[in-house]
C-alpha cells in the first residue's frame, strides 16, 4: 500500500477499520474527536455499526454489550473521558471479552486542557478501574506505529480475550505524517462469532457473562484465572525499541512522543561524546522490566523523561532494583519537553555520575 | 415429587415456561419479581423467540436474574443496561434483546441511558420494576418512593421539598418519539397480571416488528422493605401506588396501534 | 368429578399466601406446622375435587409452584342429520 499523509486520529480509526472492527461507540472530546468523526463517516458506508453515545459512560457500556455479543468493537477517548470509562473497563476486565480502547491523552488532572500529556500512565498501566487487573497498554510514537499497534491491539485483545489500550498523547493524535495503511481485512460474519459469545441459546445451554461472584472463594478462583492470563500476556507480549544501547553507559527511557524526541537527544548527546542510548517501551504493560534490569548492569545511570510528574519512572526504578541511579525529567500542563531542554539534564546526570559505574550493588 | 396420575379427561393448562429455568429464586416470599419473570418467560415462549433472546440483568434484587431466565444473559453495571442492550442489539439485530431494571437502576443512576436509548428508538424492550424502594441494599428511598413514605434513608418520610417528587418514568419516556410503546401496569391482582402479560407481549412484538423502543413499567411490591406481609403489600400498593402512578398506555405509536388493530 | 387439578411442587413454595387470596374455590391453605426443605409452610390443596382448574393460583404464584390441569372441553355434539 502506498504511503499517504495521514492525521494520527484518522489513522487510528482507519487502522481499526482495516483490522475488521465491526462497531464503534464513542463520544466527542478534544484532542481525539477526529477518531469518532472518521468512524462516523466510514462505518456507515461500510455497513458497519457507528453510534455517538450520550456519554463516555454509555459508550463503554455499549462497547461491553457488543463485545459480549462477540463483535469486534472499539472506543476512544481522552483522559477525562477515560476516567468515566473506568467502571465499564473494570466490568469488561472481569468478563473475558475482547475490547480495544484508544486514549489520546491531554493535560490534567481535572478538566485540564487539550494540550498533549502522558499523565494517564498510572491509570492505564496500574489500574483497570477497581480491582486487580492489567490491560495490555501499547504506546506508539509515530502515526505509522499507531496504525501498526491498533492492528496489533485487535489481535491481542482477541487472542487473550482482554482489553488492549493504545495510549498516545494529543500531539500524535493531531499530527500529520506519511504512513502506510494495511489492506482491508475481511469482516468476520455474525455466524462466525466466538463460541463464548451471547448469540442466543439455540441448541446449547444459555451462556451468562457476568462479573458478579458473590461467593468469595469463587471470586478468588476467578481472579486467579485472570492473574494467570496476565502472567501469560506478560511472558509473551513485552515490546520495546532500543537505540544506540550496545555501547551505552547512560540510558534514556521514554515512551510515545517523548521517546521520539529522545532519539534526537541521543543523536545530539553522542555528537558531544556522551555515550547514551534510548530504551523506548512500546508495551507499557507488560513493561520491559527484564531488559531494563539487564541494561542496569551496563549503564551508570538512567534518565526517564515524561510529560507528567513522574509515572513511568517508578516502573523503571522497580525494574532496575537499585542497580543504578534513575533520575527523572518531565513537563506538566500539556507542555512537550524538547530535545534542547532534555540534553542539559542528561549532561547533568553524566557529570554527576562521572567516575564510572556506581550504584548500590556496583557490579559491572 | 411423587408421580401423580392425571385423569384421562384432563389436559395441561399451565406449567413452567420453557424460558424460565428450574432454579428456585432467591426472592423474598411473595416478591412480584417472580411473577414478572414468569410473565416475560411466558411471552418469550409464546412468541417462540427463546433461542434468540439475550437479556440483561441489572443491579438490584434481580441481579441474579440470569439464573432464572433460560436465555443468554449479561450482567450490566448499575443503570447501564440500556447502553449494553444498545451495543448488543446494534451488532446482533436479529436477536431479541431485553433489559430488566428496578427503580434505582432505571430512574436514578441510569436515567441518561434509558432516556437516550428510548430517544434513539433502540430496538429492545425494557421491563421496569417499580416498587418505590431500593430492595437489594436494604430499603432506601428510590426516585419512585412516594411523598411521606418512610425508608431507611428517609426515616421521617420522603420530603418533596428536599428530595423532589417521585418520578413517573412511563410518562417521561412516553414523550420521546423513539419510544413506540410504553405502558404502566401492575401485578397486584389477577386482572392486572393478565393485562401486564398483554402489555409485555405487545412490547416484545414492537421489537420484533422493528417499530422502536418499548417499555413496560410494572407496579410491584417489596414486602420485606415495606415491612408488610406479601398479601398486605399487594393491598398497600393498590391503595397508594396506583393513585400516583396511573395504569395504562402512555405511548402507542401509529405503528404499534396498527399492529394492535391488525391482530 | 373435579373440573381441574393442580400439582403442587412443595419445595418451591415460600408460603407467601398470595395464591390463597385468589383461589375462587378457597381450597388452598398453608400446611400448618409442616415444613418444606426451605423451612416454609408449603401450600396444599384442602379439597381437590373442588378444584376448577382456573389457574388463578398459577397466575399469581411468584415461584412456579403450580402445574394446572383442567377437563378437556367436550366437542359440541354433531348437528342432527337432516
Amino acid at each position: 500500500m502506498p504511503k499517504e499523509l495521514l492525521e494520527g486520529n484518522a489513522a487510528i480509526a482507519e487502522a481499526a477499520i482495516r483490522a475488521g472492527v465491526e462497531a464503534y461507540f464513542g463520544y466527542p472530546i478534544t484532542p481525539q474527536t477526529e477518531v469518532l468523526e472518521h468512524f462516523s463517516e466510514r462505518l456507515p458506508e461500510l455497513g458497519r455499526v457507528f453510534l455517538q453515545a450520550e456519554s463516555e459512560v454509555a459508550a463503554i457500556n455499549m462497547v461491553y454489550g457488543a463485545a459480549c455479543a462477540g463483535a469486534r468493537v472499539m472506543t476512544s477517548s481522552s483522559s477525562p473521558g477515560i476516567s468515566l470509562m473506568q467502571e465499564g473497563l473494570s466490568y469488561i476486565a472481569c468478563s473475558d471479552v475482547p475490547v480495544v480502547v484508544a486514549n489520546i491523552m491531554r493535560g490534567g488532572p481535572g478538566l485540564g486542557n487539550v494540550a498533549p500529556s502522558q499523565g494517564d500512565y498510572f491509570q492505564a498501566v496500574k489500574t483497570t478501574g477497581h480491582g486487580d487487573f492489567h490491560m495490555i497498554v501499547l504506546a506508539p510514537a509515530t502515526v505509522q506505529e499507531a496504525i501498526d499497534l491498533v492492528m496489533l491491539a485487535f489481535d491481542l485483545a482477541e487472542k487473550y480475550r482482554t482489553i488492549a489500550m493504545v495510549v498516545a498523547d494529543g500531539s500524535l493524535g493531531q499530527m500529520m505524517e506519511p504512513a502506510e495503511l494495511p489492506p482491508m481485512r475481511p469482516l468476520r460474519p455474525p455466524k462466525d462469532r466466538p463460541a463464548w459469545a451471547l448469540t442466543g441459546a439455540k441448541d446449547r445451554p444459555p451462556s451468562i457473562i457476568t462479573s458478579l461472584f458473590l461467593d468469595p472463594e469463587v471470586l478468588e478462583d476467578v481472579n486467579l484465572r485472570l492473574q494467570a492470563k496476565l502472567k501469560d500476556i506478560a511472558a509473551h507480549e513485552v515490546r520495546w525499541k532500543e537505540h544506540s544501547t550496545e555501547d551505552a553507559d547512560l540510558l534514556l527511557v521514554a515512551f510515545g512522543t517523548v521517546g521520539r524526541i529522545c532519539q534526537t537527544v541521543v543523536r545530539d548527546a553522542r555528537a558531544k561524546g556522551i555515550k547514551v542510548g534510548l530504551l523506548r517501551p512500546v508495551s507499557l504493560w507488560p513493561f520491559p522490566s527484564a531488559r531494563l534490569n539487564e541494561l542496569a548492569r551496563q549503564v551508570r545511570g538512567m534518565l526517564a523523561v515524561e510529560m507528567n510528574a513522574g509515572q513511568m519512572v517508578e516502573d523503571v526504578r522497580l525494574a532496575v532494583e537499585g542497580r543504578c541511579p534513575v533520575r527523572f525529567y518531565g513537563r506538566l500542563g500539556g507542555i512537550v519537553p524538547l530535545a534542547d531542554e532534555i540534553l542539559p539534564e542528561l549532561e547533568k546526570l553524566d557529570a554527576e555520575l562521572a567516575g564510572g559505574k556506581e550504584g548500590c550493588h556496583g557490579n559491572s | 415429587m411423587a408421580t401423580v396420575e392425571i385423569p384421562a379427561d384432563m389436559e395441561l393448562v399451565y406449567k413452567r415456561p420453557e424460558s424460565l429455568t428450574t432454579a428456585h429464586t432467591h426472592y423474598c416470599p411473595g416478591c412480584t419479581h417472580g411473577v414478572i419473570h414468569r410473565l416475560i418467560a411466558e411471552v418469550l415462549d409464546e412468541l417462540g423467540v427463546r433461542e434468540r433472546t439475550i437479556g440483561i440483568a441489572p443491579v438490584g434484587c434481580s441481579v441474579l436474574a440470569y439464573y432464572y431466565f433460560n436465555v443468554d444473559m449479561a450482567e450490566a453495571a448499575h443503570g447501564r443496561a440500556p447502553a449494553m442492550a444498545t451495543g448488543i442489539k446494534r451488532v446482533s439485530p436479529d436477536k431479541v434483546v431485553f433489559t430488566y431494571q428496578g427503580d434505582g437502576d432505571l430512574a436514578a443512576i441510569g436515567t441518561a441511558e434509558i432516556i437516550q436509548a428510548a430517544n434513539r428508538g433502540e430496538m429492545f424492550t425494557t421491563i421496569f420494576v417499580n416498587n418505590a424502594i431500593y430492595g437489594m441494599t436494604g430499603g432506601q428511598m428510590a426516585p419512585t418512593t412516594l411523598p411521606g413514605q418512610v425508608t431507611t434513608s428517609s426515616p421521617t418520610g420522603r420530603d418533596v421539598e428536599t428530595a423532589g417528587w417521585p418520578m413517573r418514568m412511563a410518562e417521561l419516556i412516553g414523550i420521546l418519539p423513539g419510544a413506540a410503546y410504553v405502558s404502566r401496569q401492575a401485578v397486584l391482582d389477577i386482572p392486572g397480571i393478565r393485562r401486564t402479560r398483554k402489555a409485555l407481549k405487545l412490547a416484545f412484538q414492537a421489537q420484533l416488528a422493528g417499530l422502536g423502543f418499548a417499555m413496560v413499567e410494572i407496579i410491584s411490591t417489596c414486602s420485606t422493605n415495606w415491612h408488610m406481609g406479601p398479601v398486605e403489600a399487594l393491598e398497600w400498593a393498590k391503595e397508594h401506588m396506583v393513585a400516583y402512578y396511573p395504569l395504562g398506555d402512555t405511548k402507542v405509536s401509529d405503528g404499534v396501534r396498527a399492529m394492535m388493530e391488525g391482530k | 368429578m373435579a373440573k381441574g387439578m393442580v400439582i403442587v411442587d412443595e419445595d418451591r413454595c415460600k408460603g407467601c399466601g398470595l395464591c390463597m387470596t385468589v383461589c375462587p374455590a378457597h381450597i388452598l391453605q398453608l400446611a400448618d406446622g409442616r415444613f418444606n426443605a426451605k423451612g416454609y409452610w408449603p401450600i396444599q390443596v384442602t379439597d381437590p375435587p373442588a378444584c376448577t382448574g382456573c389457574a388463578s393460583c398459577a397466575t399469581i404464584c411468584p415461584d412456579v409452584v403450580f402445574t394446572v390441569y383442567r377437563q378437556k372441553r367436550q366437542p359440541k355434539p354433531a348437528a342432527a342429520p337432516a
